[in-house]
């Protein structure tokens, strides 16, 4: 490597290592501060715990006087039930749109891309008359049907990509092979998708466990709250419990991180080597 | 086993036609190859014996069965794809015995089955691997092991050979010849390379601009194309052709003169005077000397050395045409050299590009 390049590539680095920085910093902060006293939050917030400052009361006073665990479970069911729905309708969908002409296909491709273009927010109101009607207010399939809608549309644009790129002669292949349809797509077509699938489920379940806005004016009671919701409530108008929003705030990292390791692995690109050529 | 009847086929595509009034009848047993140059229409024709690509109007039979209508599954067929097509997620075992799930083979049967083709195609040490992890040779096996577990009624070959080295073609080429001995199978092959078509062809179909140019036994296509067309394309370096004209026609001889030959006498047959022809001569049967039924005199350009024999470019009245010269004796880039041909080794052909000099298959020579 010449001087040159050398240089080049440290300035590049420093660049990634500053941005990394800028991203984990507040994070590293809010998990540093959530197993510090309220004290030594105050008393300097960027030091990380000692044996002085070390404490657990944030998480204590959470786990005792909230119902954290109740809005963990209707996270994690509303977050994992509405991936499963949009990973199944949108390759379904996406399959259907890229393999078979039928009439008013391409018009229905357009439909669905509406969804990408147009931010689901925007019909907040009439969800909520929606739900309303339809007797589903205050309840996690209310969420569960608004964050299908809204993942959909992007996933069935990412898999009709990926969907694509799978040689044509396999689905001939298998279709003189005698495989019904449904099955090509279920074990041929879906085990190939692999990798887009987990792409598609990490893009989709961030902004659904993120998201504060739908629990907002969807669920009324502490029953159907979720994580980002609950953890509102120590975030008073005039007193700000810190160290149960720190330590809640911790919590409710934990899981998008943990899905994001176990997708991560699934990212493995290639997977079709061998199949053609 | 069975046999394959196709029946003024076409194929339309919007305004484009692919496949024109395609007529042809494949007995039972018969190793025959599609051949022709990229975009003749060969593989579509052979998509549509699958029933992968639907017809716009034609009938196809196999076994005596009208096809038509019937799914790939359900017309006893299996294809062997120029990319392989195995599925990557599956081992060979599972490759070979995943379609025969939903056609109703019973599990005991299913491994009969690949034992069987794993024998005949030394896969057996290959079973528990994944494509990913076998040669392009092994996974061309595995794909024809996948279509001999169905027992088709007939075998579909799409340019199978293509992705493999040189070395390999020619043993995995030996290989399926063998294999339809051993399984007296009716073979529908796609292929652009006449060597394979000439060596594994009981019968060799050349497609052009989706019609079928001639049918007929490698050596009849080869002694005897019907057309310009097969003339110039089967054949490697392919036929060199002469503009002519009939100068005189006398006593049942017809007395042909163009540029780049000297005179030529032919039996006249239907030839009148003043007929535009086409003379076409391979250049393995062109040979060094002075005097023979056809002759041209020309300056040699270049030389191509192969070994066993040289490619002589010989420059005649402002055109070029190829000599094989056999032996250590090449000719030299700008000797001034006569080549010579025999009457039985010259093609004519008339203004509509037909054959009109006398067959002369193998068997007559």
């Amino acid at each position: 490597m010449t001087v040159e390049q050398r240089a080049r590539s440290l300035g590049v680095h420093l660049v990634l290592i500053a941005y990394s920085a800028l991203a984990v910093g507040p994070i590293l902060i809010v998990v540093m501060n959530s197993f510090k006293a309220r004290n030594a939050i105050f008393g300097a917030p960027l030091a990380p715990p000692n044996a002085s400052t070390f404490s657990l009361i944030g998480y204590e006073k959470v786990l005792r006087t909230s119902n954290i665990l109740t809005y963990y479970s209707n996270s994690l069911v509303v977050t994992l039930v509405s991936v499963a729905l949009v990973l199944l309708f949108g390759a379904m969908a996406a399959w259907a749109l890229t393999e078979y002409r039928f009439r008013g296909s391409t018009a229905l491709a357009l439909f669905l891309s509406i969804g990408i273009m147009v931010p689901i927010r925007l019909g907040s109101v009439a969800i909520l008359n929606l739900m309303r009607s339809a007797g589903l207010n205050d309840t996690l399939t209310a969420l569960i049907l608004v964050y299908v809608a809204q993942g959909l549309p992007m996933s069935i644009f990412i898999l009709s990509e990926f969907i694509q790129q799978i040689p044509k002669d396999l689905r001939d292949a298998a279709r003189c092979d005698g495989v019904p349809e449904s099955r090509i797509f279920f074990e041929v077509v879906a085990p190939l998708l692999r990798p887009a699938i987990a792409t598609v489920a990490v893009f989709t379940i961030v902004p659904i466990w993120n998201d504060l806005w739908f629990p907002l004016i969807l669920t009324s009671s502490d029953a159907t709250h979720t994580v980002t919701l609950g953890v509102q409530q120590f975030l008073g108008q005039y007193i700000t419990d810190w160290n149960s929003v720190l330590a809640a705030l911790s919590m409710a990292i934990l899981p998008v991180v943990v899905i994001y390791v176990i997708l991560s692995r699934q990212l493995i690109s290639g997977l079709t080597s061998g199949a053609v050529k | 086993m069975a046999n394959l009847r196709i029946e003024h086929l076409n194929k339309r595509f919007g305004a484009v036609t692919v496949l024109n009034d395609v007529n042809l009848s494949i007995e039972n047993g018969e190793f025959v190859v599609l051949v022709g140059p990229s975009g003749c229409g060969k593989s579509t024709l052979l998509r549509m014996i699958a029933g992968l690509d639907g017809a716009s109007s034609g009938d196809i039979h196999i076994a005596g069965k009208f096809v038509n209508t019937l799914a790939p599954a359900e017309r006893g067929i299996a294809m062997v794809f120029q990319s392989y097509a195995l599925y990557p997620h599956m081992n060979v075992r599972k490759n070979m015995t995943f379609g025969l799930k939903f056609t109703g083979v019973p599990p005991a049967e299913r491994e009969r089955r690949v034992a069987e083709a794993a024998r005949m195609l030394r896969l057996e040490e290959l079973l528990d691997r994944y494509p990913r992890d076998l040669s392009g040779g092994q996974r061309q096996r595995v794909a024809i092991g996948r279509a001999i577990v169905r027992e088709p009624a007939v075998f579909l070959f799409d340019e199978p050979l293509s992705n493999l080295d040189a070395a390999l073609r020619v043993s995995t080429r030996v290989e399926i010849a063998k294999l339809h001995r051993t399984l007296k199978a009716t073979i529908v092959y796609v292929t652009h390379d006449q060597v394979e078509a000439m060596t594994l062809a009981d019968r060799i179909v050349v497609m052009n601009k989706g019609r079928i140019e001639q049918i007929g036994k490698p050596l009849d296509l080869y002694y005897a194309p019907a057309n310009l067309f097969v003339a110039g394309f089967i054949g490697s370096p392919a036929m060199n052709f002469f503009e002519a004209r009939v100068e005189s026609v006398e006593a049942g001889r017809a007395h042909v003169a163009g540029a780049g030959f000297r005179s030529l006498d032919l039996q006249a047959m239907s030839l009148k005077v003043g007929d535009a022809l086409t003379v076409g001569v391979r250049p393995e049967h062109l040979v060094r000397g002075t005097e023979g039924a056809f002759a041209a005199e020309g300056v040699v350009e270049l030389v191509e050395r192969l070994g066993e024999s040289s490619f002589a470019y010989v420059r005649t009245d402002d055109r070029l045409f190829v000599a094989e010269v056999r032996g250590r004796q090449t000719p030299a880039p700008g000797e001034r050299t006569t080549l010579i041909a025999a009457v039985r080794d010259v093609h004519v052909f008339d203004a509509s590009g037909r054959r009109v000099s006398a067959h002369t298959t193998e068997a007559t020579r």
